[in-house]
This record gives structure tokens, C-alpha cells and sequence, in this order.
């Protein structure tokens, strides 16, 4: 009998280190997917963030470098520079990207570096427990705004997305998720896109995936999901916000 | 090749080309912003890289992931710089790549001058980022032995896979001597298929090379640092380097000073010894390792009454060679820290005033 669906080859067996509900595991599959596809994997390197996603490495079977928090843009730069024949991409969340490492991510968009970002959104900073994150939302109860975000003191969420559309350097910025699997079909095109144009040289990629964390949400994954797609989607609104020319 | 008048932080840059490095990274700032001017277009001419990046908390991140993919790759900057890319260093030095990090020192704490100064001592040799490591650090006295320790840093970086520093001062970086570049500096490039992350096709490997510095597991993670020790260990033993002047007099003093300062000690020696002083000088070239035995021998010789310390910060090396002379005769600090180097006469008044 013909198999017709299997792990990719750029997946490991790792047991999965993942809470429940959690999405990083469907992108980690995606990436890997697009990765087999592309035929890319021998020459790809991948940049771990600090976050939950700081083991990454253990779930993919291609090259890894671990970045500190926020750096991981910086890190693929250096890499894309010296080695532009390497598939490099950094998949960082919301607290390392969107916070600590906002001036590197702007910056290497900026230049147009040719590699890709993959942004997993999930309104809060997972493994430190919790914390408000620059994409937490009004009101949203977390270990450091324990009253609910007060955009008083603490400003708005961050649309990632449309502010590094704004920059006027070419480059392709979506916002995917991955809540059900309509979603996962559309995230996955992206993803293969943006890979794509790192093939061709063509210009730096970013896919915002919107994500879940239902244990620092409080919510079961059920509730995760329902709330992500009532709550993160009505703001955080998919879509491409630029594609090169 | 015959000698040519360059300015020291052009030297530096061209030293590093002719190392065979090709990559190099780096944000302004002064004293140092010449090696990135003349790198911009020297750099292009080699067939090399040279990017200016937003800040020096990224560039000491393009140096991590240049290194960690295999590349030789330098950056250069100066004390407020380095303070920023203290962080990057010590994942550098974690996660056991090869880099160069020069710092051309200014004047601290804070913003503190634009002058020559020798204030990052303490964290080039101490630390300066968090986590036990350390660098290789060697000290110039001149735009030659910038040169030449450039061009030796990078195949020391590779050798022991740790980043190395030239801690130089504003005044190398900004003046002017004749320099010639040596042929036999050239780094070599080393097979690093065992642990970069070079892409699996470039090693015709099937398994992952992870470059990374998080050890969760307890004992991995003092593996890791038993590993880095042995390294340190082993500069000790095999990386010291040091010079020496007016050594076989039968001196009553001995300074111990490096890099810029050491110069002018030169010129108070010879000044004292006209007027019936001998005052002798151990120069560290190498601030880690430490010259620590030969500075204990030579402030055992029956005359030594005292060994001084001369330094442009305050009172910092004075420290190692606290530790060096272990108590046997007094140990005496100097040091000015605005940006003015002190002059021979200000050195000469210290050393009578010791007798």
C-alpha cells in the first residue's frame, strides 16, 4: 500500500516538551513540511529564540543556532552575510520579537535581509510564566498586569505586521494562524512563499503566526482556541501586508 | 614588504585582511570609527563582507552567527561599544566559537572621554559579560604590534574556539607609525565539520551540528564549563607573552606596564639610570594569560624594593600583579584616568618618590 502521509524527514522523534493546546508544534510541522519540499534541508539553518520555543533545535534535524532574547535577527544576519547559499530563518514569539528585540527585527527588515522570520503571537511571554507581553491585549489578565492591561500605562498591543509594512524596503509580510485547520492550509502557503523568496534572493520575510497559550491563558485548549479566534483575530487581522514586487 | 605610514585603526583593518579574515561587522564609535571607514571600502576591494549594523548589540550578534556557521569574522569598537556587546561575548564564548573583538579603550565609567585610556582592563580580563569564561586578551604598544597581534588573534580565536581581544588604547588607534605586514600571519582556515552550523550539505553530513550555550541538564552544563576551564588552563600554560626592559640591570625597582603606558616608562628608565637609578620593566603583552611567574621571579631579585604598577585607569592590573608578587616585596599602583597619558617626569617623581 502507497503511504500517503508521513512525518517529514525534517522533523526528529522528539517527544514533544509543548503544554497541551499549544501550537508551536503544527508551525514546528509546517516549517518542516515546507522545508522537505522546498528540498532545502541540507542547507538550512535554523535560529532558536529565548522563549518556549528555546528547544526548537530538538525537534528539527537540520543546523540550529540558539540566539539570546531578541537577537535571533541579528544572528541570521550574520549568517545570510557570510553564507547566502544557507536557508536561514529565526522563529522567535511575541516577548522576544515584538519586546527586547524590536530594534533588531526593524532593523534587518529594513536592510532587507534574505531570510525569513516566523513570529508566533500568542498575547503573552510563555516560558518566564506568563508576563504581559507588548501584544498582550486591553484588559488581558496576565502574571505582571494581574488587574488586566492598562493601556494607560502600558500602551496598546503591537500590530508587528503592519508596522514592518510600513518600511518602504521591499519585502513580504503576512499574518497567518493556525486555530483550525482552514487557517493551518493558508498558514502553510505563506510559509512556503516566504522560503520561496529566500530561494530566489529575493527579498526578507516575515509570517506572523497568531497562536495559543492556554496554560498561561488560564483557558483549556478548547477555550484557547475559541478565545484566540474571538479576541487575537478581531484585532490582530490576517491577511498579507505587503508582498515584493 | 616594505614599510608603510598608516594610522593605527587603518592598520587594524588591513592587518585583518591580510590575516585572512573577510567578514567583518561593526557600529561606529569613537576612537575606533576609522577601522569601519576604511573597511568600507577595503573590505568590498578584498571580496570581503562589511556590514554596519544598527547597534553593537546587534553586531556582536552577526559576529555569534557568522562565527557559529563557521566564518572568521572580526569586529572592532570602543569601551561603551564593548560594554553592549559584553552580553554576545559571553554566549560567544559559551557556545565555544572562534572571534576577534577589538577594543580600541576610551576614557569610562559611562561615556566618560573620547582620550586614550586603559579602563577596560578589568573587563577584558575579568569578564565584562556574566558566566565564567574568559577571553584571550593581548595588549599592543604600538600600531606594528597591533598588527601583529591582529593578525595573531584570529588563528588563536580558532585554535582554542574562544573569542580573543586586543585591547588597545585611543592612542594606538589615532596615530601614525611605519608598519610593515608580516607574510607569515596568515590564518589558515580549519576544518570545523564537528560542531558549526555550516549546513549539513557543506560536511556531506545527515545530522544536525547545533551551535548553542543553554545547558539545561545540570551536569552538561558543568561538562560545558569543566571544558572552557580546561581551555583557560591551557592558555596558561602555552599563551603568555610578555617583554621585558632593562631587565639584567641591577635594578631597585620594577614596573610592570602595558601598552601605551609602557612607553613612556621606557623613557623614564633611561632618564633614571642617567641619574644613578635602575629601575627595570616586565610589559604583558598577553593581560590573560597573565605573566604571573615572570613578574614573582623578577621581583626576587636582591635588590627589588619595590614593584609598581603603571597603569591609565585607577589601579586596576594592580591587582594580577598583587597576585603575581604574592607579598614578597611591596606592590605600588600609579595611574592617571582622564585621557592624559602621564608624562616621563610624572612617572620619574612616582618612582624616586618609592626609594
Amino acid at each position: 500500500m502507497a503511504k500517503t502521509f508521513m512525518k517529514p524527514e525534517a522533523l526528529s522523534d522528539q517527544h514533544t516538551h509543548y503544554c497541551p493546546g499549544c501550537t508551536h508544534g503544527v508551525i514546528h510541522r509546517l516549517i518542516a513540511e515546507v522545508i522537505d519540499e522546498l528540498g532545502i534541508r541540507g542547507r538550512s539553518v535554523g535560529i532558536a529564540p529565548v522563549g518556549c520555543a528555546v528547544l526548537a533545535y530538538n525537534y528539527f534535524t537540520f543546523d540550529f543556532q540558539e540566539a539570546a532574547h531578541g537577537r535571533a535577527p541579528a544572528m541570521a544576519t550574520g549568517i545570510k552575510r557570510v553564507r547566502p547559499d544557507l536557508m536561514v530563518f529565526t522563529y522567535q514569539g511575541d516577548g522576544d520579537l515584538a519586546s527586547i528585540g524590536m530594534g533588531e527585527i526593524v532593523h534587518a527588515a529594513n536592510r532587507g535581509e534574505k531570510f525569513v522570520s516566523i513570529f508566533v503571537n500568542n498575547a503573552v511571554y510563555g516560558m518566564t510564566g506568563g508576563q504581559m507581553a507588548p501584544t498582550t491585549m486591553p484588559g488581558q489578565r496576565t502574571t505582571t498586569s494581574p488587574f488586566g492591561r492598562n493601556v494607560e500605562d502600558s500602551g496598546m498591543p503591537i500590530k508587528v505586521a503592519e508596522l514592518l509594512s510600513s518600511l518602504q524596503t521591499p519585502g513580504y509580510i503576512t499574518r497567518q494562524t493556525v486555530l483550525k485547520p482552514k487557517y493551518i492550509v493558508k498558514a502553510k502557503k505563506a510559509i512556503k512563499k516566504a522560503f520561496t523568496y529566500q530561494l530566489e534572493g529575493r527579498c526578507f520575510s516575515m509570517v506572523e503566526v497568531v497562536s495559543t497559550c492556554p496554560t498561561n491563558w488560564g483557558l483549556t485548549p478548547h477555550e484557547a482556541i475559541q478565545w484566540a479566534e474571538d479576541t487575537l483575530l478581531s484585532y490582530y487581522e490576517l491577511g498579507d501586508y505587503k508582498v515584493p514586487e | 614588504m616594505s614599510k608603510v605610514l598608516m594610522k593605527g585603526n587603518e592598520a587594524i583593518g588591513e592587518a585583518a585582511i591580510r590575516a585572512g579574515c573577510l567578514n567583518y561587522f561593526a557600529y561606529p564609535i569613537t576612537p575606533q570609527s576609522e577601522v569601519a571607514e576604511y573597511l568600507a571600502h577595503r573590505m568590498p576591494e578584498a571580496g570581503g563582507v562589511f556590514l554596519q549594523g544598527e547597534s553593537e548589540v546587534a553586531v556582536s550578534y552577526m559576529i555569534f552567527g557568522a562565527a557559529g556557521c563557521g566564518a572568521i569574522v572580526f569586529t572592532t569598537s570602543s569601551s561603551p561599544g564593548i560594554s553592549l556587546m559584553s552580553e554576545a561575548i559571553s554566549y560567544i564564548a559559551g557556545a565555544q566559537c572562534p572571534a576577534v573583538f577589538v577594543n580600541i579603550v576610551r576614557g569610562g565609567p559611562g561615556l566618560g572621554g573620547i582620550q586614550p585610556s586603559q579602563a577596560d582592563y578589568l573587563q577584558a580580563t575579568k569578564g565584562g559579560g556574566h558566566g565564567d569564561y574568559r577571553l584571550l586578551v593581548m595588549a599592543p604598544a604600538s600600531v606594528q604590534e597591533a598588527v601583529e597581534m591582529v593578525m595573531m588573534a584570529f588563528p588563536l580565536a580558532e585554535k582554542y574556539r574562544n573569542p580573543v581581544m586586543i585591547l588597545g588604547d585611543g592612542l594606538i588607534g589615532q596615530m601614525m607609525e611605519p608598519v610593515d605586514f608580516p607574510e607569515n600571519l596568515k590564518t589558515e582556515p580549519t576544518n570545523k565539520d564537528d560542531w558549526a552550523s555550516n549546513g549539513m550539505d557543506t560536511r556531506g553530513a545527515n545530522s544536525p551540528n547545533i551551535v548553542k550555550s543553554l545547558f539545561l541538564d545540570n551536569k552538561l552544563l558543568n561538562d560545558n564549563n569543566m571544558a572552557l576551564k580546561a581551555k583557560y588552563d591551557r592558555m596558561k600554560k602555552e599563551e603568555v607573552r610578555y617583554d621585558t626592559y632593562n631587565l639584567d640591570a641591577d635594578y631597585e625597582m620594577l614596573i610592570v606596564s602595558f601598552g601605551t603606558m609602557s612607553r613612556v616608562n621606557r623613557t623614564a628608565i633611561d632618564n633614571l639610570k642617567e641619574e644613578g637609578l635602575e629601575v627595570a620593566m616586565i610589559r604583558p603583552m598577553t593581560l590573560f594569560p597573565f605573566p604571573e611567574e615572570a613578574i614573582r621571579q623578577a621581583s626576587l631579585k636582591e635588590n627589588c624594593k619595590a614593584v609598581l604598577s603603571i597603569e591609565m585607569n585607577m589601579g586596576q592590573m594592580v591587582e594580577d600583579v598583587e597576585r603575581s608578587v604574592q607579598g614578597k616585596v611591596p606592590v605600588k599602583w600609579y595611574g592617571t584616568c582622564g585621557g592624559d597619558v602621564p608624562t616621563p617626569e610624572e612617572i620619574m617623581n612616582f618612582i624616586k618618590e618609592q626609594k
